[in-house]
């Protein structure tokens, strides 16, 4: 028990002495998940709007290949990443194993099918009536989407956040294919591996603190975000 | 929705995320694959600061388990494999997968368990102990239960290696022989905590024990006993088979290592943060023969 008192005085340590390790890694975390999270949505939104909107048979079974990948597990992911990339495999001669752009690529496909799956259903909320009415009164078609992409938007927004939870959260693609390298790919979640595995469980606990608000940090910006925009 | 001008921004980011990373690569870089064990100590850590400050290679170390960090080396994915496993090693270098086999270092397993020894092990050597806790815990005696790794890492492999040694057949007398042996199939740190909540035996390397020492009640039971040495060896991997693996700078650092100026780190490493040396360096005229049998002399 003493471990968790002391891994939330050890985070306040850390944070109000701005421990330029732990910052380090904590920008890393933060920003290969970002990138991630906005990748996933530049593909997701209008694959999920195309996968919407067009009727195509076999349609239902690519939407439950997609609800079924939710369930991917990471080091799965990761592995499957890490093969592609590894110098034996065939995009080995990208050396983008063990970098950052590595660790991306890994996080994007992790959470592509949550993001997808969640803009479909987000869509889906507004209903057909909506773009129906949208066409009758003489808008284009794509127009019409990006009326009802306007209506899902708190929809997506929230499915982005888990696809950003997902993504930060996850320690098992980023481990294989980040390697938990010192000052290169160590990031929190990894990090909080390590240092669990050498028995610093209030330095463990310290860094899921940090990550929690890190997270909070991303979900209030968000919220602003939002209010400022109206 | 969100504003395609924040996209923007944000795609131009990865671009430079990218640009960055690429560059990264561009300074002279050795990619180090390591067992956990010697990680978790720290020693690397130092040894990367040293070597940095001297030489400006940049060490890029990843630290996955023993199996993994082979798997690694075998695809060619690192430069340096540094490992704790001889019959490994011995493979992996008639594989040809590697050029050049070093070794620099040892130290001792141990053989932890409860302060009470409930199967009276303490004056037995390690192959007398562990035939020891097989009759015992075979025969049903619920005080004595042995906790294993599970997980082929070196440390395991010495385990299975002592098992064979007592007369064991690994995977019919040992594995799944009864309740009272314990796989964990995670790393040391991990272990010893099942073991240590088992009141269990458990076979488990200096640095790690060391590291988790104030929170155990398990107590080495048994160390230094030959059967328990526990030697190091880098592995300098094959760029003849494995395309772009940076042979020069891997070499370059193991004769380092392999250097006064490396055996004095090993030599003084864990004196402020254990109270002991964790690591005895090898030295040429010593490791040629029994028990080491292997090469410590600087790379031609």
């Amino acid at each position: 028990m003493n471990e968790i008192v002391e891994g939330f005085i050890e985070a306040i340590r850390l944070i109000v002495t701005l421990d330029p390790e732990v910052l380090e890694i904590t920008v890393r975390s933060l920003v290969i998940s970002l990138i991630a999270t906005v990748l996933s949505a530049a593909v997701s939104i209008p694959l999920g709007s195309l996968l919407y909107l067009r009727e195509f048979p076999g349609k239902g079974a690519v939407i439950g290949v997609i609800q079924t990948l939710y369930s991917l597990p990471t080091v799965i992911a990761g592995l499957f990443i890490f093969l592609l990339l590894s110098n034996a495999g065939p995009f080995g001669f990208l050396r983008l194993l063990f970098t950052p752009a590595g660790m991306v690529i890994a996080q994007t496909v992790l959470i592509l099918p949550i993001t997808t799956g969640l803009t479909i259903a987000a869509l889906s909320g507004i209903g057909r009536e909506v773009r129906d009415t949208l066409l009758s009164l003489g808008a284009t078609e794509y127009q019409s989407i990006l009326a009802i992409l306007g209506e899902a938007r708190f929809a997506i927004c929230s499915a982005l956040l888990l696809g950003f939870g997902r993504a930060i959260s996850e320690v098992g693609a980023a481990m294989i294919v980040g390697g938990n390298i010192r000052g290169q790919t160590r990031i929190l979640t990894t990090a909080i591996s390590l240092e669990t595995s050498i028995g610093n469980f209030s330095l463990s606990i310290a860094l899921g603190i940090i990550l929690l608000l890190l997270a909070l940090g991303v979900n209030l910006s968000l919220a602003l975000l939002g209010r400022w925009h109206h | 929705m969100m504003k395609p001008k924040i996209v923007f921004l944000l795609l131009a980011c990865l671009v430079t995320a990218l640009l960055v990373s690429g560059c990264v690569q561009q300074k002279a870089a050795l990619r180090i694959a390591t067992t956990t064990s010697l990680y978790d100590t720290g020693l690397l850590e130092e040894i990367e600061r040293a070597y940095e400050e001297k030489t400006g290679t940049d060490l890029l170390i990843t630290s996955q388990g023993s199996g993994k960090a082979i798997e690694l080396a075998r695809r060619g994915d690192v430069d340096l494999l540094l490992i704790h496993s001889p019959p490994e090693e011995t493979a992996f270098m008639s594989a040809e997968d590697g050029l050049y086999h070093r070794c620099f270092a040892y130290n001792y397993f141990l053989l932890l368990g409860p302060p009470e020894d409930p199967a009276d092990i303490k004056n037995l050597t390690a192959i007398g102990a562990f035939a020891r806790l097989h009759q015992l815990g075979r025969s049903g005696n619920p005080d004595v239960r042995f906790v294993s790794r599970g997980d082929l890492s070196g440390t395991h492999h010495a385990e299975i290696r002592i098992w064979r040694s007592a007369g064991f057949n690994y995977t019919s007398d040992v594995q799944g022989s009864g309740r009272w042996y314990i796989e964990t199939g995670k790393g040391m740190g991990e272990s010893l905590q099942v073991a240590n909540e088992k009141d269990a035996y458990i076979l488990a390397d200096t640095g790690t024990y060391l590291a988790f020492r104030s929170k155990l009640r398990l107590v080495p039971v048994i160390a230094s006993d030959e059967e328990l040495l526990n030697r190091y060896s880098a592995i300098v991997i094959n760029p003849g088979r494995h395309q772009g693996t940076n042979d020069e700078d891997a070499k370059e650092f193991v004769n380092w290592l392999l250097s006064e100026e490396g055996k004095e780190i090993l030599t003084s490493f864990g004196g402020d943060a254990y109270g002991a040396p964790l690591f005895t360096p090898l030295e040429e005229g010593i490791c040629e023969s029994e028990p080491f049998s292997c090469t410590c002399s600087l790379i031609p």
